[in-house]
């Protein structure tokens, strides 16, 4: 009917469609673009219908992917055109055409607000839809409260109020403050009360806007939702029009069920056995039927209900129900329901406990790893990779090895990443990981980046009983006849540096290993010669006694390559040649590389799919820590070699390029500082507060590497770390971060104190993210794990979690995925070794962005030192012996605290137990007294008894003198403040729980 | 958000309805589109209806020669959006008779009014067949 009034259009479009070849398209449409723009010319002359023809056919054009760039004023000028048709045209056609900052659309306002206060209602619907689908700030802002009077008025007939809800919702994503949420969250609910089917559904989709930035201001919908959800899933009242395949609306009851899965618990338990009910019904009641629409339409309901679920971590027996579904689905035939079993299954691996019945699927998934099916294989892999852990790493990895041969190529990058981080996860040993990483290389060189080799190498390079294994399986595969480049690249730094491990072994001899190398070099790039070059030139320097032919082989490479005219060969070449004429110096500059600082694994950071700016964000994170710092630290080791340059590949990579010139002496170090191992007569010098950021990632290098050979060779910044003090918990209190438009939900200063005592709670909780943390201590070992929640729909972004631990704790942080996506958990794994006494404090720097917010905070992690305490009785007969022995200063130490919070003496013996301190009852004499005894576990005191003595003056309560002894100084001394500037760390670490948590213990 | 996209893809590859819930440019729809229409036309009935492609997740079904794909986030429910496509076919179904290709070439207005009465903002605003129809019937009265 409508084309009778535009024959010209159809006459068009039936031509574009006659056009044999692209070329003929684009003739034709350049022709009719002349046209239109002609007749738009003369504007004056077109009637509404002309009009109305000439913006479809823009819209055409546009749609087959021609630039329009005439003609939008045309378009928007529609929209106040008295009639229907032309009104329509010009709504539909300008919200496909323009963006919401096209200036035109601002001139529009004023008719588009005219036609919403109108009578017309069908007017209302048009300039609704158009607002809805296009509308910006500047609509929000004029439009809200016009908008929102029609949604809820009684008199506006559902067409209208379902458009008006929409409509709300995106001038709400536009500007938040148009939707006020203390008076709207009782209309919101009482929407929810509406009878009509298609207004409940839009209202739904504006609930779960509102519910994923607040739940707790909409509570009063939980029920509500509940209630139609029971509605619809017992068919009750609901119009025929309203059910598809005899499913009353799948589409709302899924929306219903997502809306619930915003709300952390539903505590009313009537509310609760309502809901379960239903849901236990979808379980149990969805059967697989022949109709396929009916089929799918009940099983969307199903997932949807699987989802919510898991989200409120029902019973055990409901959940496990939930599992044997997804068991069942992901060995069916049909493609959408094997699909959605293995997502739903990695959702599900977020469930505690979940994770032991998905493994017995494990064969089932690694079959769907062959699907003929991407979507299926990407799905299943996936799951593999989230469901690895110690037990299963072998099987996983190596099939994941295996099918990496046949796998797509859009795949192998993937895939390879991926078994590379399991299998350095997960190693149940280093040279299982060492094979693992060579057959990556050996069968998917293409597409190993960089830092996966650059990886394998760290770890043989800090592990001595790798290096002869990795030596001789580099070797094993250089023998073959095609080696992947990236496979020559790794066996020379292996060879180069440990190929005289093997000098025993047959084939291995100096002029062998360098035989079998040298071989390669006509077939690789300029990039691999350097690598080739430095290796001769140690394997020349490891060869003893000294072999004339081998040395003047080598030489005579030098000296071809010193007029190469790559920069980098040659540099190396003239040097090499160099330093070998100078014997002795060759020793020490060519001596073996030092052991990498400890870091997180490059790899384990761009696991997910990076975007471009977490590239750039990494980067702005990476300068932050390479600011110069001057806080002092005293390890173990002089620092050698100031490398802690934190670029993952920086050092390998600059490693590779002895530069001879700058031989800067970096073992400056103060002698007397480092004998004075974590000594305690030194005060640090006091840092300006501003240099905080440095102090704190200065100790990031967790030690210095040992031997102290002039291996300086770039230049580092020769920071001499920090002292334990210089991160002590004081510094670290003002480090919550400042610039964060984002508010963190509670105080964190009283989360971390309260997990100080208790061992899982919550860390961190803002409007975007919830950070848990469950931990478990034993001896000096801690594994905590850290629960990072999403609480909205739309993923965080970004995410990245930096450990900055202390200079005695060890910690290995497990991968943090890059992206969370919506509502999913994601457990991180936290490893933490004490190594020696010390009340240093862990930070977590993280990050995420959301939208575009950028949030960073800097965590406290309770990993202070009283988790490291074991309680432990101590009769009488061995207590007084031992505090006599432990006499005065460095061993016992005393300390008067004042400025406590009064409590009576049970209630700070409960406190102390929760410190992990064992009362004596009965050992001191005064009552006003406690005595405690507890032991403390770290690497290098292993388990030290540690007594203490807390003495109370019943007429001040406010004060109190605490005496505590040890067999280790050093621990004595972090457990007890001895002068009153310390005070302040001290309260930090113990007693601000004594006086700032009100119901502790 | 839910729906990014709708679009209406004959077997060649042409496109014959596009419906955008998000703001690109016209190289950005090109590119996604050619890629798309790639990726999904090259797949077969034993294949599942959901293609992952880049951050969004493709549902898509095919009609004879006409292929209906609807980009939606990742977290959607896929197989909603499945039958949602064929809600989308049956009420044109209900509209044009059987509908076809040439239908929705010749009559691309009508389309978008449905298409229109069914999404909004990308969230799904009606499912009832009869009150998607009335503004497109309303609009032939006049």
């Amino acid at each position: 009917m409508a084309m009778h009034g535009m024959r010209g259009l159809s006459v068009f479009i039936s031509d574009i469609r006659n056009c044999q070849n692209k070329e003929q398209e684009r003739q034709r449409i350049d022709k009719e673009l002349g046209n239109v723009r002609n007749r738009f010319k003369n504007e004056k002359g077109l009637s509404p219908y002309e009009k109305k023809k000439y913006v479809w056919k823009m819209l055409y054009i546009y749609m087959l992917g021609y630039d329009v760039d005439f003609g939008h004023m045309e378009a928007v000028s529609l929209i106040s055109a008295p009639k229907y048709p032309e009104k329509q045209v010009g709504y539909i056609v300008t919200s496909c055409l323009l963006n919401e900052n096209h200036d035109f659309l601002r001139l529009a306002i004023n008719t588009v607000r005219n036609d919403i206060i109108g009578r017309n209602e069908t007017f209302q619907c048009l300039a609704l839809t158009m607002v809805g689908n296009i509308g910006g700030r500047e609509f929000a802002e004029s439009l809200a409260p016009d908008v929102q009077k029609l949604l809820l008025s009684s008199s506006c007939r559902p067409l209208v109020r379902k458009k008006a809800a929409l409509c709300l919702l995106r001038l709400y994503r536009k500007n938040p403050d148009v939707v006020n949420v203390d008076g709207w969250a009782d209309r919101m609910a009482q929407l929810l009360d509406e009878r009509d089917l298609g207004v409940l559904t839009s209202s739904m989709s504006l609930l779960v806007a509102l519910v994923s930035n607040n739940h707790e201001a909409y509570w009063s919908c939980l029920p509500k939702c509940v209630k139609t959800l029971e509605r619809l899933a017992r068919n009750q009242d609901i119009p025929q029009e309203y059910t598809y395949y005899g499913i009353p609306s799948p589409w709302l009851q899924v929306k219903t069920m997502r809306a619930l899965q915003y709300f952390p618990t539903i505590e009313d338990p009537y509310t609760r056995r309502t809901l379960f009910e239903v849901l236990q019904r979808i379980l149990m009641g969805t059967d697989v039927v022949k109709n396929v629409n009916k089929n799918n339409a009940s099983h969307a309901v199903l997932f949807e209900a699987l989802a919510l679920v898991m989200h409120l971590d029902a019973e055990k027996e409901m959940m496990s129900q939930c599992v044997a579904l997804l068991g069942k689905f992901i060995a069916v035939r049909e493609p959408n329901i094997r699909y959605l079993g293995l997502e739903n299954m990695t959702r599900m691996l977020m469930v505690t406990d979940a994770q032991e019945i998905i493994k017995r699927h494990q064969a089932q998934i690694i079959t769907s790893l062959k699907d003929p099916d991407i979507s299926i294989r990407r799905r299943a892999l996936d799951l593999l990779y989230g469901m690895c852990d110690v037990t299963n790493a072998k099987d996983i990895v190596e099939e994941l090895l295996q099918y990496l041969s046949s796998a797509d190529f859009t795949m192998r990058e993937e895939l390879s990443l991926k078994a590379a981080i399991l299998a350095e996860k997960f190693a149940p040993d280093l040279s299982w990981y060492v094979d693992v990483i060579l057959q990556l290389i050996d069968k998917a060189g293409d597409f190993i980046s960089d830092d996966i080799w650059f990886r394998v190498v760290q770890f043989v390079t800090n592990n001595d009983d790798l290096q002869p294994y990795a030596a001789a399986k580099v070797k094993e595969y250089l023998e073959k006849p095609a080696v992947h480049e990236t496979m020559v690249k790794v066996s020379a730094y292996i060879l180069g540096e440990y190929s005289h491990l093997l000098a025993r072994r047959p084939g291995c001899s100096p002029k062998e290993i360098f035989g079998i190398l040298h071989e390669k070099l006509p077939t690789v790039s300029t990039t691999t010669i350097p690598i080739l070059l430095s290796a001769y030139a140690k394997i020349l320097m490891h060869t003893q006694p000294p072999d004339q032919e081998l040395q003047s082989q080598i030489w005579a490479i030098f000296n071809k390559y010193e007029s190469c005219i790559d920069a980098e060969i040659q540099q190396r070449a003239v040097e090499y040649f160099a330093l070998c004429q100078k014997g002795a110096a060759l020793m020490d500059i060519l001596a073996e590389m030092p052991k990498f600082p400890e870091r997180k694994s490059s790899l384990i950071k761009r696991a997910e799919y990076s975007e471009a700016d977490t590239a750039e964000q990494s980067a702005i994170k990476l300068r932050a820590q390479q600011q110069p710092s001057n806080a002092l630290v005293v390890t173990d080791q002089p620092p050698a070699n100031g490398a802690t340059s934190p670029v993952p590949v920086g050092p390998l990579s600059l490693a590779m390029v002895p530069s001879m010139i700058t031989t800067e002496d970096h073992t400056s170090t103060d002698p007397a500082l480092s004998q004075q191992n974590g000594s305690l007569t030194k005060v640090d010098p006091q840092h300006p507060s501003a240099d905080l950021l440095g102090d704190l990632l200065g100790p990031l290098a967790i030690e210095g590497p040992p031997g102290a050979t002039v291996q300086s060779e770039y230049n580092a910044v020769s920071r001499l770390e920090g002292g334990p003090d210089a991160v002590d918990g004081s510094a670290i209190v003002p480090v919550e971060e400042q610039r964060n438009t984002v508010q963190p939900i509670g105080n964190i200063a009283e989360r971390f104190h309260a997990l100080c005592l208790k061992d899982s709670g919550v860390l961190y909780e803002d409007p975007y993210i919830q950070i848990g943390i469950k931990a478990e201590w034993r001896a000096h070992h801690g594994r905590l794990v850290l629960f990072l929640g999403n609480k909205n729909t739309a993923p965080l972004v970004s995410v990245q979690a930096l450990m900055l631990p202390p200079a005695h704790l060890k910690m290995e942080l497990s991968l943090v995925p890059d992206t969370i996506p919506p509502r999913a958990q994601v457990q991180c794994p936290l490893e933490v070794v004490n190594l020696r006494p010390s009340r240093d404090v862990a930070v977590l720097d993280f990050s995420y962005k959301f939208g575009t917010n950028m949030v960073n905070v800097k965590l406290r992690l309770p990993a202070v030192l009283n988790k490291f305490l074991q309680p432990i009785p101590v009769p009488a007969e061995e207590f007084f012996p031992q505090w006599r022995s432990l006499s005065g200063p460095p061993l016992k130490l005393q300390e008067v605290v004042r400025g406590v919070r009064p409590m009576p003496l049970p209630e700070m013996a409960n406190l102390l137990n929760s410190f992990r301190l064992m009362i004596c009852p009965g050992l001191d004499p005064n009552p006003n007294n406690l005595v405690a005894s507890t032991t403390f576990y770290s690497e290098s005191t292993h388990a030290m008894l540690c007594l203490i003595r807390i003495e109370t003056d019943p007429a001040d309560r406010t004060q109190l003198r605490m005496t505590l002894a040890s067999g280790d100084p050093t621990l004595t001394f972090e457990y007890v403040p001895k002068t009153s500037h310390e005070h302040v760390k001290f309260k930090t670490l113990v007693l601000t729980d004594f006086s700032h948590i009100p119901s502790a213990g | 958000m839910g729906i990014r996209f709708i679009l209406m893809v004959n077997k060649q590859g042409q496109t014959r309805l596009a419906q955008y819930y998000e703001w690109l440019t016209l190289e950005e729809r090109r590119a996604l589109e050619g890629e798309i229409v790639r990726k999904c036309l090259a797949r077969n009935e034993q294949q599942c209806s959901f293609v992952e492609h880049r951050n969004y997740k493709i549902v898509y079904r095919r009609y004879a020669s006409l292929f209906f794909l609807v980009g939606v986030d990742n977290d959607e429910n896929e197989l909603a959006i499945l039958e949602f496509i064929h809600l989308l076919v049956e009420t044109m179904d209900r509209h044009f008779g059987n509908v076809c290709e040439l239908d929705i070439m010749l009559h691309l207005e009508k389309a978008h009014f449905m298409l229109e009465e069914m999404v909004m903002n990308g969230c799904i605003v009606e499912t009832s067949k009869a009150n998607i129809l009335t503004p497109v019937q309303l609009l032939e009265k006049t």
